[in-house]
């Protein structure tokens, strides 16, 4: 195999990653930046707006298959969802329940509601919420790319967790509450933001792979997001559908790991990532983040399934 | 001290083009971040060129003058329409971002 050059998906921005991950010349933007749909709020608060308020979507093809696509630009005001940016993805799912594409794929690169727009911003989120579980209950296949250097949190962690397939790369992150959250709301000793080592153990991907909050783990490669892409789409024919079973599933596997971490915090490991990795059944676990992403795939608990793409 | 007042500044220039640029699809560069901005060039009926920028950093309008000055000497650009979201980039970088724009013309 010849090794090319890679590309990190994590320092491109939004626009760079729709280039890089469609089939090239594909994407037609809806609502491009000369239309000038911008946040009705910002300008009052004496705040820049962005000619695409943060995020395009359009369609594109991938792999010669029509899809949607909607990608978030974490630079601008981290990624957060006002109400334009929020309606901006609502519409994109809704049409995709009329146009019918292979897939609506999320490129997520934000910190959440972006609170400049306050009820605005929630609402919007709540609904992107719901438009993505209308396209899964239509059948249409929702799936979340997730390597940008924002990662994805607050609103934009639980949308993720709501689409079908998640793909992630190790520098990726996931989850509700942000690192700085964490430590403003519990304290530095509970948390400490600036620990990026136990930042990326508590919310990277590796460690969403080998817990089961992930679907797929790739390197920061921007082929290889299109590469998994690919995989994800020839892996669903159709959405999961969301069904009381699914969720009883998923609440039973949420409850079995907490269990596994009941009585640590006196332990000498305390509730770290690595006592929830070495409970899963992964030996080992402390050389996990120095390991290669090759290396930790092959990891994850059968339990888990084989989902990797 | 004078108080400064709150917001956005809306500045616009214009400047009469030597080089009228073959029709062209929109071009957008940069981003809306601290100390960056974006550029979009768009296809402007009638010569010249018209710069608006929409800045949070208030009270530099000579400098954006002088930037925007070396910048038409640069390109001369004519028929285009210029529309900047700034977040107090530096002159540097403003420029920089300019060039950038120009070079992504494509018909």
């Amino acid at each position: 195999m010849t090794q090319e050059r890679l590309i990190s998906y994590a320092e491109c921005s939004a626009r760079e990653r729709l280039a890089l991950l469609l089939d090239p010349g594909s994407f037609h933007e809806w609502l491009p930046p000369r239309d000038r749909v911008t946040s009705p709020h910002l300008a009052q608060l004496g705040v820049p707006s962005a000619f695409d308020d943060g995020v395009a979507v359009g369609r594109a093809a991938l792999d010669g298959r029509p899809v949607f696509v909607a990608a978030q630009e974490g630079a601008f005001m981290g990624g957060g969802v006002g109400e334009v940016h929020g309606a901006k993805l609502v519409g994109l799912l809704r049409r995709a329940l009329r146009e019918r594409p292979a897939a609506v794929l999320l490129l997520l690169d934000s910190g959440g509601v972006r609170l400049h727009e306050a009820n605005a911003g929630l609402i919007a989120v709540s609904e992107v919420m719901r438009a993505v579980l209308d396209a899964r209950d239509a059948g249409i296949p929702v799936i979340a790319l997730i390597g940008a250097a924002n990662g994805c949190f607050g609103g934009m962690g639980i949308v993720a967790r709501c689409t079908d397939f998640v793909v992630m790369s190790d520098l990726g992150r996931l989850a509700m509450s942000g690192p700085e959250v964490i430590e403003a709301s519990h304290g530095v000793e509970e948390f400490d933001a600036r620990d990026r080592a136990l930042v990326w153990r508590t919310s990277g991907g590796k460690h969403r792979w080998l817990s089961g909050d992930c679907d797929a783990l790739v390197e920061d490669d921007a082929a290889a997001f299109r590469q998994a892409a690919i995989a994800a789409m020839a892996a669903l024919p159709a959405s999961r559908p969301v069904t009381l079973d699914a969720l009883e599933a998923e609440h039973a596997l949420l409850s079995n790991r907490l269990a596994l971490l009941e009585g640590t915090v006196a332990d000498a490991g305390g509730d770290d990532a690595l006592t929830l990795w070495t409970r899963l059944g992964v030996a080992d676990a402390s050389r996990i983040p120095d390991l290669e992403v090759a290396d930790v795939v092959s990891l994850r608990p059968a339990s888990f399934g084989t989902s990797q793409a | 001290m004078t108080p400064i007042p709150p917001g956005l500044e809306t500045l616009d220039f214009r400047f009469d083009g030597v080089r009228t640029v073959p029709a062209f699809a929109p071009v957008l560069v940069g981003v809306v971040g601290s100390g960056n901005l974006e550029v979009m060039l768009e296809p402007d009926a009638g010569a010249g060129c018209a710069v608006r920028v929409q800045t949070s950093a208030r009270g530099f309008a000579p400098i954006w003058q002088a930037v925007l000055d070396d910048f038409h000497r640069r390109h001369g650009l004519s028929g285009v329409r210029v529309s900047i979201n700034d977040m107090g980039a530096t002159p540097a970088v403003v420029s920089l971002r300019l060039d950038q724009a120009v070079q992504e013309l494509r018909p």
